[in-house]
């Protein structure tokens, strides 16, 4: 059975074309591209080349791409830049709703001894610009927000924010790991100095992401040894993924505004549905600023494990915020920010989709998905008619 | 080097039996009793599973004619529930209230170790059955001491499943309770419980803090503990506190932001006491002032 898979926030298939690309360099031209012969160097040409189409993707320059190993590490590297760059400073700034990779690293600052803000969400999950501007001081050394929220899908005002930011001469990082490849992102028109990005999420493979720094920004790189990268992140070049991830900015690039629309109209359709067929459901997040292909829906009175494992067996690949799926007891950081009601984070339902769903595909999670619902409703004590608490 | 002191269960949800995934997809017997015998409910919807559970019983022999469950829950939670009724229909009830929760996890062909609290949870659920068919009184609220107060799991109940488990580390005693598996500051009260049953260290002691501190060290030290310990995890959440003043081994502390008004107010003022009393003072006593 062909999956239907709806779980693109997690990770998305390798474009043919992206694996097309990569093959060579897996299979006879191993080389390493610091090498002195043609075999080896000529690579490096070829990294030039995939740096040239992510920038492009981004309306950066090529020199202001650094590739690394994934996601967290281009997080991770972006932070402790800030934080090696103004050392006197110790506060930093960030969101209750990130990705761990930002908000664990955060934590983990605090335990070393930085002050840190994690701003807070309202129930829609958008951001207080009011509480931001109120938190900067002249000991913020760094503010990282992500763009847009893996879980929800909510977009935030990286506009304003990094506006807000460059008129304090404030560092800011945005982990727009979600928003790459799915919403159009101009670094021409936005003042944020460094920006995140994975490849696995816009369907290059996993094992290679990017951090954007911008010209002038003062830099210190965090993976430390041979001079790869122009020394800002040290370690042979995973050449093949780089490739990779070239092609797929490309196709990205290409794609964009098309995607986004054919997307939104997808995601439109299942939610609409979802909610004309199912009774008490709600929808998680702001609607009006939101990724294209991202839905968060939580179905009352049933647990979230119990309706993926369902989905499961029709080969309908979903996630979900509770707390059996989370890995540990404690349900959504995410949901639990914004005050969704525990009872409703428990149900609840993320579908992200890619340009390789079909509405096909689409039409028949709208049979399936009511009928689940309404199977685990009657196994459970809770619901409107129900006499338990 | 980073040391993440958080540890991540490793997810098991793919690691259901195949019987388990069968009366999850199958489940036996849901529903619920009209004109009931007895009823027991145990869990809530908060805690993210809840089990309701209405017996037929017959007067003369005290046998269970029939057994029906309704469940909200993850997949081992519905099957642990339909493997119950399966186990205790025909049985008396004293027969019944023999089965343990390993029988129940025995029945589904084993259950990953993280949702063990499944098959508690089932054993629970008849317990409170018979005793409301009894006509038992559940303990009183309030009479109960509660350890784990972000799950709400009782002293009791930590003694009865290690003790019938057994069961010598936190990890385990979360895995079948639930208990520590929230905020986590009842740590320190379960291992004391594990203590206790096993006569035996349950955990490697910690450093012991030098004995003799100054006044102006303890000062030094509580302070030092509240900035780099306490405040970081506390402004995580949107909360915080100022250290009011210290009186010997007392401990002067207001909430502020979000804790102010935050229900678990009095859960976080314990957690606090308890990491003073860990790095700086065993018998030092917080208080809001």
């Amino acid at each position: 059975m062909k999956p239907i898979y709806l779980d693109n926030n997690a990770t998305t298939a390798v474009a043919p074309e992206v694996l097309d690309e990569m093959l060579p360099y897996l299979r006879e031209l191993y080389g390493n591209p610091s090498s002195m012969h043609t075999f080896g160097g000529q690579l490096h040409r070829k990294i030039e080349e995939a740096r040239a189409k992510v920038a492009a993707l981004l309306g950066a320059e090529p020199e202001e791409i650094i590739f690394t190993s994934c996601g967290t590490e281009s997080d991770n590297t972006a932070i402790m830049s800030g934080i090696e760059s103004y050392l006197q400073k110790k506060h930093i700034i960030t969101t209750r709703v990130e990705h761990p990779a930002v908000l664990n690293f955060s934590k983990h600052l605090a335990r070393k001894g930085y002050r840190v803000t994690f701003l807070p969400v309202d129930s829609k999950g958008r951001l207080d610009l009011g509480a931001l501007l109120k938190s900067l001081d002249e000991n913020t050394a760094i503010v990282s927000i992500m763009y847009a929220n893996n879980e929800t899908g909510v977009i935030f005002p990286i506009p304003e924010i990094s506006e807000i930011l460059r008129e304090r001469k404030i560092l800011f990082h945005t982990d727009a790991i979600q928003a790459v490849g799915k919403i159009p992102v101009d670094l021409k028109k936005l003042p944020v100095d460094m920006l995140s990005l994975s490849g696995h999420k816009l369907h290059a493979p996993k094992g290679v992401g990017a951090l954007y720094v911008r010209k002038g920004t003062r830099f210190y790189p965090y993976i430390i040894g041979g001079h790869q990268e122009r020394g800002r992140r040290a370690g042979t070049e995973n050449v093949a993924s780089i490739i990779g991830l070239g092609k797929a900015c490309e196709l990205a690039r290409e794609n964009l505004e098309k995607e986004v629309s054919y997307l939104s109209k997808l995601r439109d359709k299942l939610e609409t549905a979802l909610l004309q067929c199912c009774p008490d459901v709600r929808i998680n997040g702001d609607t009006e600023n939101r990724l294209p292909n991202t839905t968060n829906i939580s179905f009352e009175y049933v647990e979230g494990e119990a309706i993926l494992l369902r989905l499961n067996e029709y080969g309908i690949c979903a996630s979900s915020g509770s707390a059996c799926t989370s890995g540990s007891l404690e349900p959504s950081h995410v949901l639990r920010s914004m005050g969704v009601p525990f009872t409703a984070i428990h149900g609840s339902i993320r579908f992200s989709l890619s340009r390789y769903n079909t509405e096909t595909e689409i039409d028949e999670v709208i049979t399936i998905v009511p009928k689940i619902i309404k199977e685990l409703r009657e196994l459970s004590p809770f619901g409107k008619d129900k006499i338990s608490k | 080097m980073i040391s993440i002191t958080i540890l991540y269960p490793i997810k098991s949800m793919w690691e259901y039996t195949d019987k388990v995934k069968d009366l999850f997809l199958n489940p036996k017997n849901v529903g619920e009793i009209e004109n009931p015998d007895a009823v027991g409910e145990v869990g809530s919807i908060i805690c993210g599973d809840a089990l309701r559970l209405t017996l037929k019983i017959d007067k003369q022999t005290n046998k269970i004619i029939d057994a029906k469950f309704q469940t909200f829950g993850c997949a081992s939670a519905i099957a642990s529930s339909s493997a119950l009724t399966e186990l205790i229909k025909g049985m008396t009830l004293d027969e019944a209230l023999k089965i343990s929760n390993q029988e129940i996890a025995e029945f589904l062909g084993g259950l990953p170790s993280e949702k063990m609290h499944c098959s508690v949870m089932g054993q629970e659920a008849l317990e409170t059955a018979v005793a409301n068919y009894r006509g038992e009184k559940k303990p009183i609220e309030g009479e109960e001491k509660i350890i784990c107060k972000c799950f709400e799991v009782s002293e009791d109940k930590i003694r009865k499943v290690a003790i019938e488990n057994h069961l010598t580390t936190v990890e385990e005693i979360t895995n079948y309770t639930k208990a520590g598996g929230g905020c986590g500051s009842c740590i320190p009260d379960i291992e004391a419980i594990l203590k206790d049953i096993w006569s035996i260290k349950a955990v490697p002691e910690r450093p012991l803090v030098p004995k003799k501190l100054t006044n102006l060290q303890k000062i030094a030290l509580i302070q030092d503990v509240i900035e780099k310990e306490i405040r970081p995890l506390l402004q995580a959440d949107g909360g915080d506190v100022e250290l009011i003043d210290v009186e010997g081994n007392k401990v002067i502390i207001a909430l502020r932001a979000m804790c102010v008004e935050c229900p678990m107010g009095n859960v976080t003022v314990k957690g606090i006491e308890e990491k003073l009393r860990e790095l700086v003072s065993e018998d030092i006593i917080v208080e809001v002032g």
